[in-house]
């Protein structure tokens, strides 16, 4: 991924910063600028999450794409996140350890980087709470 | 509205052919299918081809008028249109192409699919992949298709208890099936034992439940009803051809030991084609992964939520069985050209309802679906044809 369209979302990437629609108070992450509910009676706000969730499934990559492949094997896993949306994440933990319903919090981490003289990736990982 | 009928079908070998570029896979598909409907490619009014990512893999992007230019249609500049839903653009193409002649717009039009996968390195061909889910929400956190997949098997294993020896099963029957088909990518038949001790790719998923990459296309000639018999004496109906779509990550979805898309496609197909899941004799369904084949023959309906894996372990989805699934040895075994395989898996029925699939074939087939899945389920395409 190149610089802009990282650094465009690094708010969201680093803080875990996504958005809420005033509307039906129904709250977003991956961050979405139209309510799917509500389209164009939503007002939609940025919002701050707490960070704390549960496991919902999970999976250890073996075979990873460019970029991963230092940190095979490595847990993956669908996150919820106490304010009710979901997102895919990595969990900082030994792959026996992972289970589902496992609770979790969120931690900042470096994600990868672009080859030897490329950007260094950050951003939000989980481990268990 | 009106019917809309089959009547030339053409499929090149599957597999990783060195020797065949994109341009020579697609004339060798689109031939065939005009030959077989004894058909001159100056009848042809429109081409529908769907491809993935000509872009990252032969780095072509205007596939369209390239497949007019090549096949020769230039001379009657036919409108020739790309389709893309990841895994799903054959489905999309032939979709299309059901449409243009169903509205009667075009009477003789071609739907195809390509892919020619192997002119990068695998590495490359994984990103090309993983471009089917959200780059920035899921591929750039390092989810891969085989972890999307892992973490739906995962979900299906905890919620209705289904096991590796089910999983597994499914690439065991596919195999046994693409033993008996002469295009297959891979012919040789496995055992559960190999399936199970293969590499782990993304756990509980190894390297023997993954679909392979694959070059190959396919081609099929979509004429009005009332015209089909000038061409053939075996014409074969469409009956429907429904879609649905759905959130493009996995984790935005409502369930994940189901993929809603095709509950709801196949929910609209067989409304339009006013047939039961019970008529359905033999269909082709989306094993991208062996928890993919499981999902799906739930999804369709054909067996009850959770019973897809012990179905599969007693043999009720192999030929002979209660409904045989994936007879031309499915994604997994037949390869999966990822642009070619929703319309492979209508040559394959078409096959099966001509009576000419020959060792493969299921013994009084009248009625066959097909069902294509882009990315993680995001795209679903449900067909259903008839003799």
């Amino acid at each position: 991924m190149n610089v802009p369209r990282f650094w465009r979302r690094i708010p969201n990437r680093y803080n875990l910063i996504g958005t809420k629609c005033e509307n039906c108070n129904t709250c977003y992450f991956p961050p979405r600028s139209v309510c799917p509910p509500c389209r164009r009676k939503g007002v939609i706000r940025e919002y701050q999450f707490e960070g704390s969730g549960k496991v919902i499934t999970h999976t250890t990559i073996y075979s990873a794409p460019e970029g991963f492949s230092k940190m095979t094997p490595y847990v993956l896993a669908i996150v919820e996140l106490d304010e009710g949306p979901r997102l895919t994440a990595q969990i900082v933990c030994d792959p026996s350890e992972v289970k589902i319903g496992m609770r979790v919090k969120s931690v900042f981490r470096k994600l990868g980087e672009d080859g030897p003289d490329g950007v260094i990736y950050y951003g939000t990982k989980f481990i268990p709470a | 509205m009106r019917d809309v009928a089959i009547v030339g079908i053409g499929c090149t070998k599957f597999g990783e052919m060195w020797d065949k570029s994109f341009r020579d896979l697609f004339i060798e598909a689109g031939l065939m299918a005009l030959e077989d409907a004894g058909m001159s490619g100056a009848d042809v009014e429109a081409l529908y081809g769907g491809n993935m990512s000509s872009g990252v893999f032969i780095e072509q992007e205007h596939v369209g008028a390239l497949i007019a230019d090549y096949s020769g249609l230039i001379s009657n500049s036919v409108p020739s249109t790309r389709v893309e839903a990841a895994c799903a653009s054959g489905g999309l193409a032939l979709r299309s192409g059901i449409i243009a002649v169903a509205s009667e717009y075009h009477d003789i039009v071609i739907s195809a699919g390509i892919e020619k996968m192997t002119d990068v390195g695998p590495e490359k061909a994984m990103d090309a992949l993983a471009a089917a889910s959200d780059r920035e929400w899921e591929a750039a956190l390092g989810a891969t298709f085989p972890g999307l997949y892992a973490m739906m098997a995962r979900a299906h294993m905890d919620e209705f208890g289904t096991t590796r020896e089910q999983l597994a099963q499914v690439a065991v029957k596919n195999h046994y099936h693409g033993s008996m088909n002469p295009k297959a990518q891979f012919r040789n038949t496995i055992t559960i034992d190999a399936v199970i001790s293969s590499p782990l790719v993304a756990d509980p998923l190894r390297l023997f439940d993954c679909s392979p990459i694959t070059d190959g296309a396919a081609a099929v000639i979509l004429v009005p009803a009332e015209r089909a018999r000038e061409f053939t004496d075996t014409p074969i109906y469409v009956k429907a051809a429904a879609q649905a779509s759905d959130t493009i990550s996995l984790h935005d979805r409502r369930s994940l030991t189901s993929i809603d898309a095709t509950r709801i496609a196949a929910d609209r197909a067989f409304k339009t084609a006013r047939l039961q899941r019970s008529n359905i004799d033999v269909a082709e369904v989306h094993d991208c992964f062996t928890i993919a084949e499981i999902m799906a023959i739930e999804d369709l309906a054909f067996f009850e939520k959770g019973r897809g894996g012990p179905a599969t372990l007693a043999g009720e989805t192999a030929i002979g069985g209660k409904i045989p699934i994936n007879t031309s040895g499915g994604l997994k075994a037949c390869g999966h050209p990822v642009g070619a395989t929703g319309i492979k898996q209508a040559v394959e029925i078409v096959e099966q309802l001509r009576g000419t699939a020959g060792k493969r074939q299921v013994e009084g087939a009248e009625v066959g679906l097909t069902h294509n899945v882009g990315g993680t389920g995001g795209t679903v395409v449900v067909h259903i044809l008839a003799r």
